[in-house]
């Protein structure tokens, strides 16, 4: 296959993610102690856990920015820190915080976005990323005076411009009304029909229910459950979480 | 590829500070309030202390840069936005460069007011050489800053980042601050010695070459983890 090219760049291509025994400690504190899952390609992976779960660290190791202490992350044949800049050119995530500037109009983050992943027209890839947000009228409003909703859009469309494989999301429906989380779940549905890996840190367990191929509860920084095609998800993680002991083995279910 | 992410991280910032121009009347104001304050203590019947003024001038420039290199990278944790810079494949000494040339410039522009102010107070006759005045400025500029931009880069995420910058920044910096206070000191001489000169600025350089090298070479591994 050849590599897909983005301004001299080579674009790392892969299939599935697996994420091999891989722990990460903070000096002495554990975040992370073992974990060991995969997710393929045109599905949506879970990640579950109370705060302090270990999640968001689970991220930043997916999206390259913290390297485990121990284990090992593939994505395909490609590990991380071999082909740092050729990943990070296949991965887009949302976080929490929107990793958007307040000061800057809609239209002029997106650009900026587009020229730091090496897109060709950036111009375009604004005006395509505007329309997908539904804010094409806005984009030359400044961020600071968007809603949490419309900055959540534009945060999203941002983290898809370079058209990732891998899109990591960490709670992206806090502080969203029902009728946008309703919109991004479908966007993320329109994501996974069209083959992108999409690993989602959440705690709204309602809304993930509908969306999740596979959930991977974490607990005190230790992986303490599996399940493909989960349902009844908030009995499963209540369930789970309240098991004396969890942490001491793993079980899985499948759906 | 990497003078295209240098220019968009120093336009991006350049277009943020025009919009706000936050970090312009804070760093301003510090500065000519730390020289007027200066100048009320030591200037006396019209006369200032041997060397006060190129003293009191890189003090302004260090404080003030201390204070532009703080708030420039609290704008990129307020968001994490520096999260989603070092996110980017883009080649992360190229970010650098680009947030390093945004706070040259701001204390160049800083320094274009500094100088008369302190010129007028002291009774200095700072202009008398500008080629060497420039170079003295620029050099000294780049050097402060290039460790500056690294230090407040690394501390982003540090709790206690306002303190510790300074703490970190000045030990380091003290031989440029020096350098620049002599190599002043050295230009407002009754008789100008090139030869004295030189020397200061070629330690400037020295400063700035090994300063940069060493930032670009330690940015990505210190900003990974």
């Amino acid at each position: 296959m050849n590599p897909r090219l983005r301004s001299g760049q080579a674009v790392a291509e892969f299939d599935y993610l697996a994420v091999e025994d891989v722990s990460r400690h903070f000096g002495r504190r554990r975040a992370l102690s073992r974990i060991t899952f995969r997710a393929d390609r045109g599905a949506i992976l879970g990640l579950l856990g109370p705060n302090g779960a270990g999640k968001s660290t689970m991220l930043a190791l997916l999206a390259t920015l913290l390297r485990p202490t121990s284990g090992t992350i593939r994505y395909g044949d490609h590990v991380a820190g071999a082909h740092g800049a050729g990943l990070r050119a296949s991965i887009g995530v949302l976080g929490h915080d929107l990793f958007l500037y307040p000061e800057l109009t809609a239209r002029e983050n997106l650009e900026f976005f587009a020229g730091l992943y090496g897109l060709p027209d950036r111009r375009a890839a604004a005006d395509a990323a505007l329309e997908a947000a539904g804010l094409s009228d806005r984009g030359n409003d400044p961020v600071s005076s968007f809603s949490r909703g419309m900055r959540q859009r534009v945060a999203l469309e941002r983290a898809l411009i370079h058209q990732p494989r891998l899109l990591l999301l960490d709670e992206p429906f806090t502080g969203l009304d029902d009728g946008s989380a309703a919109a991004l779940g479908r966007r993320l549905q329109t994501l996974r029909a069209s083959g992108a890996i999409i690993v989602l840190a959440t705690h709204d367990l309602d809304l993930a229910e509908d969306l999740l191929d596979r959930a991977v509860f974490l607990r005190d920084g230790r992986m303490v459950h599996a399940a493909d095609r989960p349902d009844a998800l908030r009995a499963m993680y209540r369930d789970i979480m309240t098991r004396p002991n969890v942490a001491s083995g793993l079980s899985r279910t499948n759906g | 590829m990497f003078a295209q992410i240098v220019w968009l991280v120093l336009r991006k910032d350049f277009t943020i500070e025009v919009r706000s121009l936050e970090i312009a009347y804070t760093t301003l104001f510090f500065a000519i309030s730390c020289v007027l304050v200066f100048a009320f203590a030591l200037v006396q019947e019209g006369r200032a202390p041997e060397g006060g003024a190129a003293g009191i001038l890189w003090i302004a420039i260090a404080f003030a840069g201390t204070l532009a290199l703080g708030r420039t990278f609290e704008r990129e944790r307020q968001a994490e936005t520096l999260r989603a810079l070092l996110l980017a494949p883009a080649a992360r000494p190229a970010v650098y460069v680009g947030k390093l040339l945004g706070i040259i410039v701001l204390l160049l522009a800083a320094e274009v007011i500094l100088v008369p102010l302190v010129a007028l107070l002291f009774q200095a006759p700072l202009f008398a050489h500008p080629v060497w005045l420039a170079l003295i400025l620029l050099t000294g500029t780049v050097g402060f800053a290039a460790v500056g931009t690294l230090f407040a880069a690394m501390l982003v995420r540090a709790r206690s980042r306002d303190v510790l910058l300074p703490v970190l920044l000045y030990p380091i910096t003290v031989p440029v601050i020096i350098a620049g206070v002599r190599a002043t000191g050295a230009l407002l001489a009754p008789e100008v010695d090139a030869g004295v000169l030189q020397v200061w600025v070629a330690l400037l350089v020295c400063f700035d070459v090994v300063f940069l090298t060493l930032a670009l070479w330690t940015f990505e591994p210190l900003m990974t983890d």
